[in-house]
């Protein structure tokens, strides 16, 4: 577990209104190179538009997101846009993979839009792939292959351009418990080797024990149990 | 957790000394909680008693551990009863949590604060349990993983009551 270092993505008195709704209400966050940390609370707390917002995919209507000191919120959307490519990795609840590329394809997309080499990007998808126990499926389509291995592919896209931070949002939830704890083992064993920060939105006990510490949102308001202890 | 039965189903695979018992019911149920040499003793004594257990030879030099046990057939009957009868499912934990939740907003202090912090000491718990499950055997996975469902359960009933407390406010204090 790390508790010290320098925070790496830090959030300050967000406020997020959808409508009349207010769904950030001065929620805080803060993570250290290669925590993970979990986003709890019940449905529709605002766990997952806080998730949004430290990932700069939805902009606050006040308050301040800061990745190793730079602010997100004032920057323009394609250097957010750069700043996602090169730094953050995204699993989702459902992989979202490419149907029409194969897995390998699929693994190798982030490092192709980052203007690697078809070859060199696919060599590197292999080895994630690999160490995420799925790199015989390089060949299949994401339809052609069981959901907790769709997963385990969506898993080495997010790692394999070396991100800082990985936002997983739900990412058991369409698995069953055997497939889901593999994912999470794999998931975890992979950030804390390359120090990647996690920020897993999950409302699952037994997934949100892989983490180093939690976050509980309730009303749009979060609260750092750890800092709470 | 019955010792005694399970001391009687250790010995069904052959005899034992009384040593050799502890040591088998350490290694595959003791994790936590190892016998004393004591517990083994006196609940030996009482399964030879009932009838459950014989001596099958005593080495020279004497004392309890010299002792080598093995099961009788009444003592075979005995764990086969046992292990077909299921347990009485037990609601352990939640009296004394509704006990405190009631009485928080009896009070007037934050019954929120209160399943926070239990959610918290639950999360530490379940967290010791996947780190020991990660570094261990199945034997270790299957017993960690039955003990993580139990405090999911618990996990879920306090959310449940978190999400219910305003309306639970208005019970108690009616």
């Amino acid at each position: 577990m790390t508790t010290t270092g320098e925070v790496l993505l830090e959030a300050v008195e967000l406020h997020k209104a959808y409508g009349p709704t207010p769904a950030l209400d001065g929620a805080r966050f803060a993570i250290r190179a290669g925590e993970v940390v979990a986003v709890m609370g019940p449905s529709g707390s605002g766990k997952s538009t806080l998730l949004h917002c430290l990932a700069g995919i939805v902009r606050p209507d006040s308050g301040e997101v800061r990745f190793r000191g730079r602010e997100l919120t004032t920057m323009t959307d394609a250097q957010r846009s750069a700043l996602r490519r090169g730094e953050f990795g995204f699993v989702f609840q459902f992989g979202q993979l490419v149907p029409e590329l194969t897995c390998v394809e699929n693994v190798a997309l982030p490092l192709r839009l980052n203007g690697v080499k078809r070859k060199e990007a696919e060599s590197r998808a292999v080895e994630w792939m690999s160490r995420l126990e799925v790199d015989d499926l390089a060949g299949k389509r994401p339809g052609e292959v069981s959901g907790g291995q769709g997963q385990r592919v969506a898993v080495a896209r997010a790692l394999v351009t070396g991100p800082s931070v990985v936002f997983a949002d739900e990412p058991t939830g369409a698995l069953d418990s055997l497939n889901g704890e593999r994912v999470m083992q794999l998931l975890t064993a992979a950030a804390r080797d390359t120090r990647a920060a996690v920020v897993l939105v999950t409302h699952e006990a037994r997934v949100a024990a892989y983490s180093d510490r939690e976050v509980v949102v309730r009303d749009g308001k979060a609260r750092d149990m750890a800092a709470a202890a | 957790m019955s010792i005694g039965h399970t001391l009687l189903g250790l010995l069904e695979s052959g005899p034992r000394h009384g040593y050799d018992l502890k040591r088998a019911f350490d290694e595959r149920f003791g994790h936590d909680r190892p016998l004393h040499y004591g517990q083994v003793y006196s609940t030996m004594a009482r399964l030879l008693k009932n009838g459950l257990v014989e001596v099958d030879g005593i080495e020279p030099g004497g004392g309890p551990e010299r002792k080598r046990y093995a099961i009788t057939e009444s003592g075979i009957t005995d764990v086969e009863r046992w292990l077909a009868e299921p347990e009485k499912p037990e609601p352990y934990l939640q009296s004394t949590l509704y006990t405190k939740v009631v009485l928080a907003l009896l009070t007037h202090r934050s019954a929120e604060d209160l399943l926070d912090a239990q959610r918290s000491e639950h999360l530490r718990l379940m967290r010791e349990l996947t780190r020991r499950k990660q570094s261990g055997d199945l034997a270790d996975q299957l017993i960690c993983d039955h003990a993580l469902f139990h405090l999911e359960a618990d996990l879920r009933w306090l959310e449940l009551t978190a999400a219910r407390l305003d309306q639970l406010s208005t019970e108690v204090r009616k």
